[in-house]
C-alpha cells in the first residue's frame, strides 16, 4: 500500500508540474503581451478569468468530448489544470510589470534601451516576485484541483479519493487526502525559499 | 561633439505651445519657471521621450522623427527628476548602463566611473556594491547624475539634478558639474527651480510660464528682465 501511495503521489505530483510548466509557457509571455496592448488585453485577461470560475468537475466534464486533446487520461487532467494556472501567472505578470516605477522605466528608455532591452534587464527582473507568487499560487491550487482529474481516468491521489468515498472507506479517502496536503505545504515551503531569495536579488 | 538642439513651434497639447529656440553645441540653457509650466515636458520631447502634437525637434540638425533614438539616446545623458535609479542593479550597474549598451571594455568603464563618482563624493570603494535602497536621497541623486554623464555625452538634459541635496553638497556639485563642463564641453540642458543654480551653472536662461517660452536672454541680464515670471524669480532667489 505505501509504494502504491508513493506511486500515486508521484504521478500526482507529475501532473501539477508538467500543467504548471506549460501554464507558465503561455502565461508570461501572455501577460507582458496584455501590458503591451491594453484593450485587446483586457478582453484576454477576462476571457483568463471566466476559465477560471468554471467548476473544476464541469471543466473536466467539458474537455472529454473535445476531439485530439480531450477523451479520458491523463492528458485531459493536465491540459484541465493548464487553463486552471494561466489566471494567476498572467495576473501577477501583468501586475508585476505595471508596478515597475514609471520613472525607472522612462529612464532606462532615456538612456537607450531597445523595447527588448527594457522587457529583460528592467520590467522582468523587477515583476519577478509577483511573477513566482503567481507560479506559487497555480501550484498549490493545482495540487488541490488535481484530486478531481481521478474523475476523468487522469490518475493522481484522486482515484484514492474518489475510490474511498465511493466505499464509504474513510482510510483510503485519507491515503489520498494527506498526501495532496503534505505536497501542497511542501510546495508552499519550497516557493518560500524561492522567493526569499528572489527579494534578496531585487531589493527595493 | 557637442549636440545642437532646436525646437521649431513645438507643441505639445495641451501642455507646450509653439516653442522655439536654438542651443548651440556647447552651449549650457536653463529652463526656469514655476511647477508646471512645462519645463519637464519640454525635456521629454527633446529626448523623444514625447511625440510632439505639432512642430519639429532638431538635434545635430536632423529632425527626431527621422533619427534614431536610440542611438541619439546613447549619446545623451538624461538626469531625471529623483533619479531613477533601476532598484534591482548596484550604483556601480547603474553607472555602467550606457558604457555597457556602447560596448564598452570593461576597464574602461571601471576608469570612468571611478573617477566620476570619486568627483561626486561616492567613491567607488564605498558605494559601487550598494542597492539604490541603502543610499540617502542626495546619493542617489549623484548615482543619477554619474550614470548620465558617464559615458561623456554630447547633450545633457538635466532635470533638477541638485534638489534632493544639502547647500553645502549643492555647492560643490554645481562646481563639479561646471568643472566636468570645461573638461568636456557637453551642450546642457538644465531644468531648475533655482535661479541662483541657473546663473551658476548656464550661460542663458530661458523661462517657462504656463506652456509658452516667455523670456530667452543670457544669464547676466536676468536682473535687468521686465518680464514678470522672471522678476518673481529674481525677487524670491538669493543671488550671489
Ligand atoms: N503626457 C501629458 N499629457 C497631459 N498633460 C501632461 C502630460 N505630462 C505632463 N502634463 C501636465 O503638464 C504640466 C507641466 O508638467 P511638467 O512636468 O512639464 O512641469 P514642470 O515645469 O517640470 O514642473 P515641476 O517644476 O513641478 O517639475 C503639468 O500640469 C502636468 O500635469
Ligand atoms: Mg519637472
Amino acid at each position: 500500500m505505501t509504494r502504491e501511495i508513493l506511486r500515486v503521489t508521484g504521478e500526482h505530483l507529475l501532473i501539477v508540474l508538467a500543467a504548471v510548466g506549460a501554464a507558465v509557457v503561455i502565461a508570461i509571455p501572455l501577460g507582458i503581451w496584455c501590458t503591451r496592448h491594453t484593450r485587446a488585453g483586457r478582453a484576454a485577461l477576462r476571457v483568463v478569468d471566466v476559465i477560471q470560475t468554471i467548476p473544476s468537475l464541469a471543466m473536466f466534464g467539458f474537455l472529454i468530448p473535445v476531439p485530439f486533446i480531450g477523451g479520458i487520461g491523463m492528458r485531459t487532467a493536465i491540459l484541465a489544470l493548464i487553463l486552471y494556472s494561466l489566471l494567476p501567472i498572467v495576473r501577477n505578470t501583468v501586475t508585476g510589470i505595471r508596478g515597475v516605477d514609471p520613472k525607472v522605466r522612462e529612464a532606462g528608455i532615456a538612456m537607450g534601451f531597445t523595447p527588448r532591452q527594457l522587457l529583460f534587464e528592467v520590467e522582468l527582473p523587477l515583476a519577478l516576485p509577483s511573477i513566482i507568487a503567481g507560479i506559487r499560487i497555480a501550484t498549490v491550487v493545482g495540487i488541490g484541483v488535481a484530486t478531481i482529474a481521478a474523475a476523468v481516468g487522469g490518475g493522481g491521489l484522486g482515484t484514492f479519493i474518489f475510490r474511498g468515498v465511493a466505499m464509504v472507506d474513510t482510510r483510503l479517502i485519507l491515503a489520498g487526502a494527506l498526501p495532496a496536503a503534505a505536497l501542497a505545504i511542501a510546495a508552499d515551503l519550497v516557493f518560500t525559499a524561492v522567493e526569499r531569495r528572489v527579494r534578496g536579488a531585487v531589493p527595493s | 561633439m557637442p549636440s545642437t538642439v532646436e525646437l521649431r513651434g513645438v507643441s505639445f497639447a495641451p501642455v507646450l505651445s509653439e516653442l522655439s529656440l536654438r542651443v548651440g553645441a556647447g552651449e549650457a540653457v536653463a529652463f526656469i519657471g514655476r511647477s508646471g509650466a512645462g519645463k519637464t515636458t519640454a525635456l521629454r520631447l527633446i529626448n523623444g521621450l514625447l511625440k510632439p502634437t505639432g512642430g519639429d525637434v532638431l538635434i545635430d540638425n536632423v529632425s527626431l522623427a527621422d533619427s534614431d533614438l536610440i542611438a541619439l539616446r546613447r549619446r545623451s545623458g538624461y538626469i531625471i527628476q529623483g533619479s531613477g535609479l533601476f532598484p534591482h542593479r548596484t550604483v556601480y550597474e547603474n553607472v555602467a548602463t550606457i558604457p555597457r549598451l556602447l560596448g564598452w571594455p570593461a576597464a574602461r568603464t571601471r576608469d570612468a566611473a571611478a573617477i566620476l563618482l570619486k568627483k561626486l563624493g561616492m567613491p567607488l570603494e564605498r558605494f559601487g556594491d550598494l542597492y539604490p535602497a541603502r543610499l540617502s536621497g542626495g546619493e542617489q541623486q549623484r548615482a543619477g547624475i554619474a550614470r548620465a554623464l558617464v559615458a561623456e555625452p554630447a547633450l545633457l538634459l538635466c532635470d533638477e539634478p541638485f534638489s534632493a541635496l544639502d547647500p553645502i553638497v549643492r555647492r560643490e556639485l554645481q562646481d563639479a558639474f561646471r568643472e566636468l563642463r570645461e573638461e568636456r564641453g557637453a551642450t546642457i540642458v538644465f531644468v531648475t527651480h533655482d535661479l541662483a543654480e541657473a546663473l551658476r551653472v548656464c550661460e542663458r536662461v530661458v523661462a517657462f510660464d504656463a506652456g509658452r517660452i516667455v523670456a530667452d536672454l543670457p544669464s547676466r541680464d536676468v536682473t535687468k528682465s521686465n518680464v514678470p515670471i522672471v522678476r518673481q524669480l529674481v525677487e524670491s532667489a538669493v543671488l550671489p
